[in-house]
């Protein structure tokens, strides 16, 4: 277990990194792949493998390749390179940074957490299931109307500029 | 089992690391990553917090986890087809072109 975390942490960290820093927006792209494989593995070392897996099918197969599909259908070469939307910049990188150093400070300033890692295995699949057809289905019909109002939502925005555009 | 302060830290870093970038690009699509980075770091508490609790009974963390992902899709379809119909109207992603309503 010793180096796992760490190792898995430091990569995630830096591809994130990569992630908003790369100047490209498909090596952007390329880059939080690598972020979020590293938190599905990261997932897996809290042996959340369901979520790991989801995390995976959701995450790097569905939303990545919505984000290049999007890239491939904009010509991004004409953002200009330099002068940021937030300036200055340091100002945007400033209230990052505060906002960090105040999680961290909450973090690192509590003494004792009151919750243990159980000894037992974590509950299965059995548990996700009764949860997801017990307690939580209203939660899970509201996930699937929210699903689908969003992809009707997003066709229609996506349509509505290529109509006008055409009269 | 690593120390759940670990975990934070690292989610605490990985949302600063959205922020700044939500906050500084004004390419549409890398202040969408910058979004998602900060869902996903809102993700791994619940996922740490799951399961360092002393009631190991119920999934009540790793569902929350799994809606919160269904609504991240959502959000970012949605946001993508904005930028999409922000493409068509100026032929730019750049978020600085959407400022008609700028007093």
């Amino acid at each position: 277990m010793g180096l796992t975390f760490p190792l898995l942490a430091t990569v995630t960290w830096l591809a994130a990194l990569g992630a908003v820093a790369l100047r490209r927006p498909v090596y952007a792209a390329l880059s939080l792949v690598v972020a979020l494989l590293g938190l599905a593995a990261i997932f897996l070392t809290l042996e959340a493998q369901f979520l790991g897996m989801v995390q995976i099918l959701v995450y790097v197969g569905a939303v990545v390749v919505l984000v290049v599909f999007v890239i491939q259908f904009t010509r991004n070469d004409e953002v200009p390179l330099t002068g940021l939307a937030f300036r200055p910049v340091s100002l945007g990188v400033g209230i990052a940074v505060l906002v960090t150093g105040g999680l961290i400070a909450c973090i690192a300033g509590t003494p004792e957490w009151a919750v243990k890692p159980p000894e037992g295995p974590p509950p299965g699949m059995r548990q996700i299931g009764e949860g997801l057809m017990g307690v939580y289905v209203p939660a899970l019909e509201a996930m699937g109307v929210l699903l689908t109002v969003a992809l009707i939502g997003a066709v229609l925005i996506a349509m509505r500029g290529r109509s006008t555009s055409l009269h | 089992m690593v120390p759940l302060d670990q975990y934070l830290l690292l989610s605490a870093l990985l949302f600063g690391i959205g922020l700044a970038g939500v906050l500084t690009r004004r390419n549409g699509i890398i202040v969408l990553i910058g979004v998602e980075l900060m869902l996903n770091a809102a993700n791994l508490n619940f996922i740490a917090f799951w399961r360092h609790r002393a009631d190991t009974g119920a999934a009540d963390g790793l569902l929350f986890a799994m809606f919160a992902i269904g609504v991240a899709a959502a959000e970012v379809a949605v946001g993508l087809a904005l930028i999409i119909a922000l493409y068509r109207a100026r032929r730019s992603v750049n978020l600085d072109e959407a400022k008609e309503l700028k007093g």
